[in-house]
């Protein structure tokens, strides 16, 4: 079995506890406006524009698919500019044995591994594997998660993982479906699920900087819905790597420290203890 | 004499840096110490360095003293009693740093604060304590003004090493140079956390691996001036270092290097030590007269030989030809396989030499991986450190120093600069500092990219300091201009930063 993963990161101080690494799975169900990743969404198709764009002959076509030649790539990311498929042609496939090398060449510098995306939740089977071999080195594994595929699905995850970190978007399914390009039904019934199995590390909401009622619909629907000493991150909208269509949408600015205060001062009188704003 | 002129009329100087370089140029027409033709001949090839100790030491070049003695016992030279309280304590110790000779004129080791004072400290109030302890911090950045000036925390969670810890995160300065004694078994969670806080915010302390440190020394060891491993009660003669790239300009090939070129430069440079350190202890009259000799604050037995050396990585890239540092030593297996085998060599033919002295060593030397000077350039990295700017990530780059480290029992260390983000996550650190300590790292530092406290090669400089030297005004510490030169000639402020965007896939 083999999983595509678009990047490691040895050393992340800031996906979980501790210096874990964070590893990112390619693919993802949600088409968020304002996604710093696109190039994560889809799986390549093999079209070979991004072939014809490159600068430094590092992609070529090879039985009609498309390989990156990493050694000649200049990381001018041209390819990830020219792909119209929200995808990369720089993805490796890893097999759970060769990922479980990497994880302990650097095993004693890490409390453990954080999987993320895209969406980890599309690898489930892989994930399960890897975790059941992460956990031999006596490593922690953690999942970052939009909460898209239900947990309560595969026990088998919720039993060897350690915890997730959720993203909720939005509450109100409109809303959700205007910024993410799905629902989120299964996003509420995993925030819920995740804190009855004990296995919900924190929730985060990215606060747009143009749209006030929209951010407090969505904190106050989370803050009912969770646990007040659950950590609830509130991370500013950065318009860092977002595509056009989003900043068309959603702004070319950051989210003011006026509007995230304005939304940390109503968690914290709805009761909620324990809010971080990034 | 024209360069006494110079020194007279610098401005940039401070009169104690005048005195010092006045000394050492009259100590520089002294010719006593016979050098042999090919010493010379390596020395003007820029093979063997002397790191300007001068042509007539009289005085050991580290010297780390018993203080815990001038506390028990106080001292018949200095007409100090025992101490009886915290007052006392501190004041003795302020005293005796005056008398504490050293390459730098300057004491490079302060003693193992937390435990000497500890008793102290608990016996007056937290306020008083503190106020007095700050006093004493300060007093030291003040008048032993040298970046070299070392303190030791002993690693136990206690009051004093929290209060000295806390007063080092309020006061930012450059002066002492702090290093904790960890154990990842024996250190509190807690604790070691409050130091990486302190680190992120004033580059100090750095981390001794304990472990590795007790093995080779015994329980008395101590860190002196950059990084040093030395014997508490003794310390290190001197320390003169072979420039491994001027060095591998004389190979024809690596074989003739490991086989002919590395032996007969080794050689010479062990006669020039042991010449010199005859000179230390039968013609000066430091083992004969000085107090801290004759009261048993140090003893002659307790010190050894520093063997010195920089630019491996040079030295392997040269050897085989890669011209590209990037390509090169700590990111090529060959080079890297190639520095082993240099420091295998160099290891055993220091180990093989026995030398009249060092008796608690055996009678041997041990290695040293010297930090660089200013005038090195960027043609000699220090010891055996990564090219700045080619370092590899993170993990790797402590996997490379892991190989290495082990050879040099009087010192060798990594630094690395991390982005902001780091500054909030202690913990994370602490799994890389732990991990890098299991894996054989003997010393660890770090600091944050946007600091005014930075480390520069070993030692710690402001960099409001240096834009005074810029200014053409003059700065208190000794060593800021030598923070000044390795920043502009040796590039040793713009290493790798330790990002949170480094893929590795």
């Amino acid at each position: 079995m083999k999983a595509p993963i678009n990047r490691i990161i040895p050393f992340s101080n800031v996906d979980g506890p501790g210096n874990r690494m964070a590893i990112f799975f390619q693919r993802c169900p949600f088409k968020c406006l304002y996604c710093h990743n696109p190039e994560t969404i889809n799986d390549c198709i093999n079209c070979g524009i991004c072939v014809q764009n490159c600068p430094a002959a590092a992609l070529k076509i090879n039985d009609g698919k498309v390989v990156w030649l990493e050694e000649n790539c200049v990381s001018c990311d041209t390819c990830l500019q020219v792909c119209p498929n929200l995808s990369t042609p720089k993805i490796h496939h890893y097999t759970v044995k060769e990922l479980v090398e990497k994880i302990a060449f650097e095993k004693d510098f890490i409390s453990g591994i954080t999987v993320s995306g895209g969406e980890c939740m599309e690898h489930v089977p892989f994930l399960i594997e890897l975790f059941n071999e992460v956990k031999k080195l006596g490593k922690t594994c953690f999942v970052d998660s939009n909460g898209h595929h239900l947990f309560v699905d595969h026990p088998q995850l919720c039993e060897v993982m350690d915890m997730v970190m959720l993203d909720v978007k939005a509450y109100e399914a409109a809303d959700h479906m205007v910024l993410c390009a799905q629902d989120n039904q299964n996003v509420l019934k995993n925030l819920r699920y995740l804190q009855d199995i004990g296995k919900l590390y924190e929730v985060r909401t990215v606060m747009l900087p143009n749209d006030p009622q929209l951010n407090e619909r969505t904190l106050k629907g989370v803050i009912a819905n969770l646990d007040p000493n659950i950590r609830y991150k509130l991370i500013k909208y950065r318009p860092f790597g977002v595509r056009k269509e989003g900043l068309k949408k959603l702004g070319n600015t950051i989210t003011s420290d006026d509007e995230i205060n304005r939304l940390y001062d109503i968690a914290i009188k709805l009761g909620h203890k324990n809010i971080v704003i990034i | 004499m024209k360069e006494v002129m110079a020194i007279i009329q610098d401005e940039t100087l401070t009169y104690s840096q005048q005195l010092l370089a006045l000394a050492r140029l009259a100590e520089n027409m002294d010719h006593t110490i016979e050098l042999a033709p090919e010493l010379v001949k390596a020395k003007e090839e820029g093979i063997i360095c002397d790191l300007g100790e001068g042509n007539a030491p009289y005085r050991p070049r580290y010297i780390c003293p018993r203080y815990q003695l001038l506390l028990d016992k106080g001292s018949k030279f200095l007409a100090l009693e025992p101490a009886q309280d915290l007052y006392e304590a501190l004041n003795n110790l302020l005293i005796m740093y005056r008398h504490v000779p050293s390459i730098t004129s300057y004491p490079v080791y302060l003693g193992t604060l937390d435990e000497m004072l500890e008793p102290f400290v608990q016996k007056v109030s937290y306020d008083d304590a503190y106020k007095a302890l700050k006093l004493f911090l300060l007093n030291i950045d003040r008048t032993l003004c040298d970046s070299f000036v070392h303190a030791n925390l002993s690693g136990k969670d206690t009051l004093t090493a929290r209060m000295i810890i806390k007063l080092t995160m309020e006061m930012q300065l450059a002066i002492p140079n702090l290093t904790v004694k960890y154990d990842p078994e024996q250190m509190s969670a807690d604790f070691m956390k409050l130091c990486i806080e302190c680190m992120m915010k004033t580059a100090k302390p750095s981390f001794a691996n304990d472990k590795m440190f007790r093995k080779e020394w015994g329980d008395d060891y101590v860190i002196a001036s950059c990084y040093n491993g030395l014997k508490e009660g003794g310390g290190g003669f001197t320390l003169p270092r072979l420039r491994m790239y001027e060095c591998s300009l004389k190979a024809k090939d690596a074989d003739d290097f490991i086989d002919n070129v590395l032996p007969y430069y080794t050689q010479l440079m062990l006669k020039m030590m042991d010449d010199r350190i005859d000179f230390i202890v039968e013609q000066s009259n430091f083992f004969k007269a000085n107090f801290l000799v004759k009261e048993g604050f140090v003893e002659l037995d307790n010190f050894t030989g520093m063997f010195g050396m920089v630019g491996l990585a040079e030295c392997c890239n040269h050897l085989l030809h890669i011209a590209d540092n990037t390509k090169g030593y700590g990111n090529n297996k060959e080079a890297d396989d190639l520095g082993v085998r240099i420091m295998e060599k160099l290891h055993a033919l220091v180990e093989a030499h026995t030398c009249k002295y060092a008796a608690n060593f055996d009678h041997h030397y041990r290695l040293h991986a010297q930090v660089g000077i200013d005038s090195d350039g960027r043609e000699n990295s220090p010891g055996a450190r990564i090219p700045v700017g080619s370092e590899p990530i993170m993990p790797c780059q402590i996997m490379h120093s892991c190989r290495f480290h082990k050879y040099f029992e009087t010192g060798i260390g990594d630094i690395f600069k991390f982005e902001e983000t780091w500054r909030d996550t202690p913990e994370a650190l602490a799994n890389i500092i732990e991990g890098a300590m299991k894996n054989g790292m003997r010393y660890f530092s770090g600091y944050l990219e946007n600091n005014d406290v930075v480390r520069v090669t070993g030692y710690l400089v402001k960099k409001s300091e240096l834009a005074k030297l810029d200014a053409k005004g003059q700065s208190l510490n000794n060593v800021s201009v030598f923070g000044q030169g390795a920043r502009d000639y040796g590039n040793a402020l713009d290493r790798r930063i330790v990002k949170n965007n480094e893929s590795a896939n």
